[in-house]
């Protein structure tokens, strides 16, 4: 179906499903991502998107089916040749190549913006400050706030904050990054400067890119691939000439209509 | 005897020595009780957010026990029963501060509880996705964002506890309470000894409780509010 069938995918959903008490949110979902490839995740509200990102993320666990990352099981690992719950210190190791932009930045609002970007590294993989204070400056330079980071996140402006939460999410070098309507939160005339920022990230290309988005034109311009997600299932996908231009299915025709109209 | 109400200044003079001297004991037991509150509060308050349901609710049911218990209750058991059940024998002092201290962190588990629950889950969820470990999602993350608005309540529980210190007396420990019990009861005299102990309470707690409201004033300016 696409022509990186001989390349390892980074990302594998297989027949994911995800259930909040008797509601089923996710259907069974089987998703592959490629490394340095840019997905756009498309749909109405409800589909299922965030639910999608954050069980990579680890922020909640699927009902059933199996996610893998690099090529090894997120959530499982294989004891005997069977199945088991993976313990937290295998979710710990692969999370490492995990990174997510939230919807609502989630500064730590008791620390610089150096301390936001520099603290993890430090922490979590026991770089010298100095290492990360120089990384963590490269970022700030990378989304252009160099100048703002001995301020605090109260002092920044909504596009600024989410800036931040970028920067602080590449200076761990994640292999996949989901970024879930980043831009959502933000006044309209603050969606350019966040956008810009991630499409600067998509050119350089390295890392594999989950973008949920509700922007058409953002994900017509970036992603590689798109993905129409209705009732808890991927309803249609493509390259985005083809999901834009050429819609099969009558659910996603709608859909892009219903956003045509609006903007 | 009811009738002698007029004060006996000799007595008092006899007295005030012991009492002042108690006050060091009152005082070394108030704050010594109060750290093992803050720090048993602040276990209690993390142990029922764990992982493992078990424990959550372990903890969950020690706070509710220890709260429907008197204090008093507690303090004798301590006091009185360990010695015998457990070979376990305590100067009166260390069996108040574990009482009052363990007690007390029922109540400031819940002060904590409180600010922990303010902290918005996005902060956990940011913490996660940075791969920070729940320890350290703890102690670098949640505790520097909910303790700090939590320190005027705190402060309350300090001068709460330092009144609660007189109980101590009923397992003998020799705070001002039990100086005033010891003296009245030899002398049939109680009034100058415990007017001078309610005396002494009011003097260091209503400042300290001034004290704490400015605290609090300043914490609400510095936050905006
Ligand atoms: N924690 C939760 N508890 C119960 N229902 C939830 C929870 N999170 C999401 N849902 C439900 O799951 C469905 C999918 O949600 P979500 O993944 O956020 O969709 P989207 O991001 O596409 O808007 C929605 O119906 C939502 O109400
Ligand atoms: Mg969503």
């Amino acid at each position: 179906m696409n022509m990186r069938s001989d390349e390892k995918p980074i990302v594998r959903y297989r027949n994911i499903r995800k259930s909040y008490g008797d509601l089923e949110v996710i259907k069974g979902i089987d998703l592959d991502i490629f490394p340095a490839e840019k997905i756009a995740v498309i749909g109405p509200s409800g589909s299922g998107k965030t639910t999608l990102g954050r069980m990579l993320m680890t922020l909640e666990e699927p009902s059933s089916g199996t996610i893998e990352v690099d090529g090894e099981l997120l959530w499982h690992k294989k004891v005997n040749g069977k199945l088991v719950r993976a313990d937290e210190k295998h979710l710990h190791k692969i999370r490492g190549k995990i990174g997510m932009v939230f919807q609502h930045f989630n500064l730590f609002p008791h620390m610089t913006i150096l301390r936001n970007v520099t603290e993890a590294p430090v922490r979590v993989k026991g770089m010298s400050r100095k290492e990360a204070e120089k990384i963590g400056m490269e970022m700030l330079d990378k989304v252009g706030l160099i100048d703002k980071k001995d301020n605090y996140p109260s002092q920044l402006s909504g596009g600024q904050k989410q800036r931040v939460a970028i920067a602080r999410a590449l200076v761990m070098d994640p292999k996949v990054m989901v970024f879930d309507e980043v831009t959502s939160a933000l006044d309209p005339e603050l969606v350019g400067e966040v956008l810009n920022v991630i499409k600067e990230i998509a050119r350089e290309g390295k890392m594999a890119m989950m973008l949920i988005t509700h922007e058409m034109d953002f994900a017509r311009e970036v992603a590689d691939r798109v993905i129409f997600t209705a009732d808890g299932r991927i309803v249609e996908e493509g390259p985005p000439e083809q999901i834009f231009e050429h819609p099969k299915s009558e659910r996603l025709q709608n859909f892009l209509s219903r956003f045509m109209a609006k903007v | 005897m009811w009738n002698r109400l007029d004060w006996d200044w000799d007595y008092t003079m006899q007295f005030l020595p012991h009492m002042f001297s108690a006050l060091k004991v009152t005082i070394a037991v108030t704050f010594a009780s109060f750290a093992v509150a803050l720090i048993g509060g602040l276990l209690l308050a993390m142990l029922r957010r764990a992982r493992y349901k078990g424990i959550a609710y372990l903890a969950g049911a020690f706070v509710e026990f220890i709260r429907s218990t008197p204090l008093i209750v507690q303090a004798f058991f301590i006091f009185y029963v360990f010695p015998i059940s457990f070979n376990l024998v305590l100067s009166p002092f260390t069996a108040g501060v574990i009482a009052l201290g363990i007690h007390y962190s029922t109540y400031l588990s819940e002060v904590y509880r409180s600010g922990i629950d303010a902290v918005d889950k996005g902060q956990w969820e940011a913490a996660k996705a940075l791969n920070f470990s729940r320890m350290q999602t703890w102690m670098r993350i949640i505790l520097p964002q909910a303790i700090p608005p939590l320190i005027p309540v705190l402060g309350n529980y300090l001068i709460v506890m330092f009144k609660e210190t007189p109980i101590l007396s009923a397992i003998t420990l020799m705070e001002i309470m039990g100086v005033a019990k010891q003296f009245g009861s030899a002398s049939w005299r109680f009034l100058e000894p415990v007017t001078m102990v309610g005396l002494l309470f009011l003097l260091l707690s209503y400042p300290s409780s001034l004290l704490v409201r400015y605290a609090e004033t300043r914490l609400n300016r510095q936050r905006g509010s």
